[in-house]
């Protein structure tokens, strides 16, 4: 497998940066007392006062159970969302003040996605749907081609190209999203019950490729309601009632 | 991109769509679903179809019109002689000089004055001075005609010459027949110096017609020199005197404007003048009637079609919202969303808008070729039609394209 260039913060916008940046240079993504708070009768607090310091490397595990927050945390934290309170920094940036344009900038080039249902384009084949990640990133298309068809490799798939998401099965499928989310070469891979459509054998092949990934250095923040899956990771982080908790204190591998 | 002065210092590329890959996406998207997509532009193909078919007939059909007017149409005065209602005592209101007077007029070709001779009771024509023998073709006409009028009708002469001026200045007694009439009399040949006679009176002929392009009736008669007519039968017998005018094209309706007063400066008002409508006038005329009413048809069929591409651009929005959320998580933004069902909308419109232009230009060549006509589209029509056909594509896709450029990817994500 080919390593993964570790990214360093981005050295032209070191003299001018906006961003407090207290975390350590390694810091990935900072919650720094999350909250949100969704409006209109009544309000809703999905995620208090969260804090959360991942580093690279880290292989952190949110668990919870339904309606404890985790959606709220991977939205704020895939910058899908912005927080109500605290900030949230990617990469030193404190992502809750950008505009949509840049935070949506910054998602497209930093967080990596992979979905619990793929998210796979139908008419489209793996080597085009892994593709799509770098359409927005502007990279050309030739290069496209090639990190796309090295990403499909780095999963094992660099026998399925061609095929169409409906001619793989669901392992494939989800091998092919993890594909799509690292052609990017994200700082953060973030993923949502990444086997929560899979069986117990599959789904083993899947987390065994995500640890594969992190080992080669990949930040990993995975969301999933399943104990077992939750113990792969280095770190395991736990969501209640929309309070975030690191129950053991950080060990770094 | 419109933030890069307000960036703050991100240091990260802003997010960005290449014509080429909007192209590409906005091409796989009609192309995932071709059958629906090409039901999606038959609105715009029958709309500007209709569009293209109306303009290409109107312009086919006008120049038709055009082609017959300038032909000989447009090239004929005819002068009609009032005089005898407004003064019982006036015969012919043509002078003897009529002729030479509307032929020194500007753009006149040939000019001359005829009428129809009426002949006492039981005068007939024949090739025999004793015609009660025959009695055949005994009910010719007898035209009384000067040259000019002879040569105004275009005659194509089969035998012999037409009579000139000095058989008008001398009143001889000679006769152009149409063929029509020279078999029935037996004339064959002009060899022989055929003569006839109107009544008792001895003419001879000294041509014969094939075919005639104004006054078609002259092919049936015996057209004799106008002095000789009235030599014979007194200018009393006229009946209907007329002036036949061929001029230059475009001069007509001057020349029907000066006649009256060139021929009786004393009695302009003995003659009206009849000059062939203004072709351009009358195309116009003709033009406008067919494009207001079909023009209005294509408008209703386009405005179909718009709403059949908003329609369908709406549902594949609502359809494809996982999609849409999907590209806003990898770093697409609202108006690349936007953009991307624009461009498809866009695009159908085009291709309904292209078919549409060419079944139009086939519509128009058929019916010319049904009609043997020349098929005439002008070139701005088949210029305008296809981005007549992305506009509205792009109209019909404004407010899907919104609606997908304002899906929240939280939403749309579905978790």
């Amino acid at each position: 497998m080919r390593p993964f260039p570790r990214r360093n913060r981005p050295t032209g916008a070191a003299p001018s940066v906006a961003a407090p940046t207290t975390a350590g240079a390694e810091t990935v993504l900072e919650f720094r007392g999350v909250g949100r708070t969704y409006p209109g009768p009544p309000p809703v607090t999905a995620l208090r006062a969260a804090t959360l310091s991942v580093r690279r490397g880290d292989f952190v595990t949110v668990s919870g159970p339904s309606g404890s927050g985790k959606s709220t945390f991977l939205n704020i934290a895939g910058l899908l969302d912005t927080p109500t309170e605290g900030s949230c920094l990617l990469d030193g940036i404190d992502v809750g003040g950008l505009a949509d344009a840049d935070r949506t900038a910054v998602r497209g080039r930093r967080i990596g996605f992979v979905f619990q249902s793929f998210h796979l384009l139908p008419h489209r084949t793996a080597q085009e749907n892994v593709e799509l990640g770098m359409v927005y990133a502007g990279v050309p298309g030739r290069e496209r081609a090639e990190r796309a068809s090295a990403a499909l490799r780095d999963v094992g798939l660099g026998h399925r190209c061609a095929a169409l998401p409906s001619r793989l099965s669901g392992g494939e499928r989800q091998r092919v999203a993890i594909a799509r989310a690292l052609a990017v070469r994200p700082t953060l891979l973030l993923c949502d019950e990444p086997t929560g459509n899979l069986d117990s054998a599959t789904a083993d092949t899947v987390l065994t490729l995500l640890d594969e990934l992190n080992d080669q250095g990949m930040t990993l923040v995975m969301i999933t309601h399943d104990q077992a899956v939750a113990a792969r990771g280095s770190r395991r982080v736990t969501i209640r009632d929309g309070a975030l908790n690191e129950p053991t204190p950080v060990v770094a591998r | 991109m419109a933030s890069d002065g307000t960036r703050p210092a991100t240091g990260i590329a802003a997010s960005t769509l290449r014509l080429r890959d909007l192209c590409a996406e906005a091409a796989a998207g009609i192309m995932q679903r071709p059958a629906r997509s090409l039901l999606t532009a038959f609105g715009t193909v029958l709309g500007v179809g209709s569009f293209v078919a109306v303009l290409g007939l109107t312009a086919t059909a006008s120049s038709q019109i055009d082609g017959r007017f300038s032909s000989l149409g447009a090239t004929e005065v005819t002068v009609e002689d009032n005089a005898r209602q407004q003064n019982e005592f006036e015969d012919v209101a043509f002078p003897k000089d009529a002729d030479e007077r509307i032929r020194k007029l500007n753009g006149v070709d040939h000019a001359g004055v005829y009428f129809t001779v009426r002949l006492p009771q039981d005068t007939t024509v024949s090739s025999a001075p004793r015609s009660d023998a025959t009695g055949s073709a005994s009910r010719t006409k007898v035209v009384a005609a000067s040259p000019g009028a002879v040569e105004a009708a275009l005659p194509t002469l089969v035998q012999g010459r037409l009579y000139d001026y000095f058989a008008e200045r001398t009143a001889a007694p000679v006769a152009v027949i149409g063929e029509g009439v020279a078999a029935p009399l037996g004339i064959t040949t002009l060899d022989s110096f055929a003569a006839i006679f109107i009544g008792s009176e001895a003419f001879s002929v000294v041509g014969i017609v094939g075919d005639v392009q104004r006054k078609a009736d002259l092919l049936l008669s015996v057209v004799v020199p106008r002095a000789a007519a009235e030599r014979v039968w007194g200018a009393k017998n006229a009946s209907e005197p007329r002036m036949l005018i061929s001029t230059r094209l475009g001069a007509a309706q001057q020349i029907a404007g000066e006649a009256a007063l060139a021929l009786r400066p004393d009695h302009p008002e003995y003659f009206r003048a009849i000059a062939p409508p203004d072709a351009r006038q009358l195309r116009t005329s003709v033009g406008s009637d067919l494009d207001q009413l079909f023009l209005l048809l294509a408008g209703i069929c386009l405005v179909i079609g718009a709403v059949g591409i908003a329609n369908t651009t709406l549902v594949a929005v609502l359809e494809r919202t996982g999609e849409i959320g999907l590209r806003r998580a990898l770093g697409a933004r609202g108006r690349h969303v936007a953009g991307q069902f624009l461009a498809e909308s866009g695009a159908l419109g085009t291709l309904g808008g292209l078919l549409g232009t060419a079944l139009g230009t086939l519509t128009v060549v058929a019916v010319a070729l049904a009609r043997e006509w020349t098929p005439v589209i002008h070139p701005a029509t088949v210029t305008a039609a296809p981005v007549v056909g992305l506009a509205t594509g792009l109209l019909a896709g404004l407010y899907p394209a919104v609606r997908a450029s304002r899906i929240e990817p939280v939403d749309a994500l579905g978790h």
